[in-house]
């Protein structure tokens, strides 16, 4: 059943990349794009990757649609046509064959023999229920074991946020323009 | 959008169970999956459905950049804040076991805030993106 279903949400992975790449029409591709995200928020939940499919969901296919929708009210809804050139093509053909190459090497998923689940992980698995007391081990990893990691991604956040502060605002807020 | 009155219904009744999924992500996180990041965005996308239907003024009402601009640093001193309540409480940087009597609670306390910190400071930023991007024409 898990397998058809990966198939399907692969295959529409697949054919939305496609059709992203084919149509010209740039409301067109923010909306494809959009369905993609949604796509990979499903494969997340298959995954049981939860937490991970919630901000796919909502940044994905939500806040960053809504954020391309603006840039195309501010440029142009239609894209440049671009002839296709056969040197690109065996280009992206050879890198997709060097990664999939890259794959059969890797151990299947799941493995528990896999070197992922042998390094850190029984620790945290075996441990982190008397040293944090939380059920949720990811919570435990990210924000215990790891907290400089994840005060690294807030502090990343925060540096995104005052970058488009400066560019887009340059210093003018709109609630103070308004007044 | 304010005058399609299905959209404003809905969004009247979407809003309040978006926000409190939100706030059940961010608290429930130790227990089910979820937590700051993921919190952050869901509430933040509450905020943008009433902007998209009430409108951008209407949501600068009610979240001001001005405002988010001092949540999204508030978010990130919360966090580094806690770290250094493990410094004053003799232990390392980030180690909440110091923050209360018993290691466990401390662990507790100090994913809570961390978390809150995580939270803030995305709920906020991904406001501030979406009013930037949405706003600009009207400014420019």
């Amino acid at each position: 059943m898990t397998e058809i279903l990966n198939l399907c949400i692969l295959l529409g992975l697949m054919a939305t990349a496609v059709a992203i790449i084919r149509v010209s029409n740039l409301f067109a591709v923010v909306a494809l794009s959009g369905f993609y995200s949604l796509l990979m928020a499903s494969m997340f939940v298959v995954l049981d990757a939860v937490d991970v499919a919630f901000t796919e969901a909502a940044v994905g296919a939500g806040i960053s649609t809504l954020i391309f929708l603006g840039t195309l009210l501010l440029t142009t809804r239609q894209g440049k046509t671009y002839r296709a050139s056969p040197l690109a093509l065996v280009v992206c053909v050879a890198t997709g064959g060097l990664l999939v190459y890259g794959t059969l090497d890797m151990p299947a998923l799941g493995d528990p023999q896999a070197p992922v689940h042998q390094h850190v992980a029984p620790r945290y698995i075996n441990e982190s229920g008397a040293e944090i007391g939380v059920p949720n081990i990811v919570t435990s990893v990210l924000a215990s074991y790891r907290g400089y990691d994840t005060m690294g991604e807030v502090i990343v956040i925060l540096t995104a946020g005052i970058g488009v502060l400066l560019l887009l605002f340059r210093g003018h807020l709109p609630d103070k323009d308004d007044q | 959008m304010k005058d399609f009155i299905v959209l404003r219904v809905v969004a009247k009744v979407l809003i309040p169970v978006i926000l409190i999924f939100a706030l059940y992500v961010q608290f429930h996180g130790d227990y089910g999956p979820g937590g700051g990041f993921q919190a952050g965005v869901i509430f933040s996308a509450g905020f943008i459905l009433y902007g998209l239907v009430f409108g951008l003024d209407a949501l600068h009402r009610v979240a001001p950049v001005s405002l988010l601009q001092g949540v999204a640093a508030a978010g990130v001193l919360l966090y580094a804040g806690t770290g250094v309540g493990g410094l004053i409480g003799g232990g390392n940087f980030l180690n909440y076991s110091v923050l209360a009597h018993d290691p466990v609670h401390g662990q507790h306390l100090g994913i809570l805030l961390i978390e809150l910190g995580v939270g803030l400071t995305v709920a906020a930023v991904m406001l501030i993106l979406f009013q930037a991007f949405a706003g600009k024409r009207r400014h420019s």
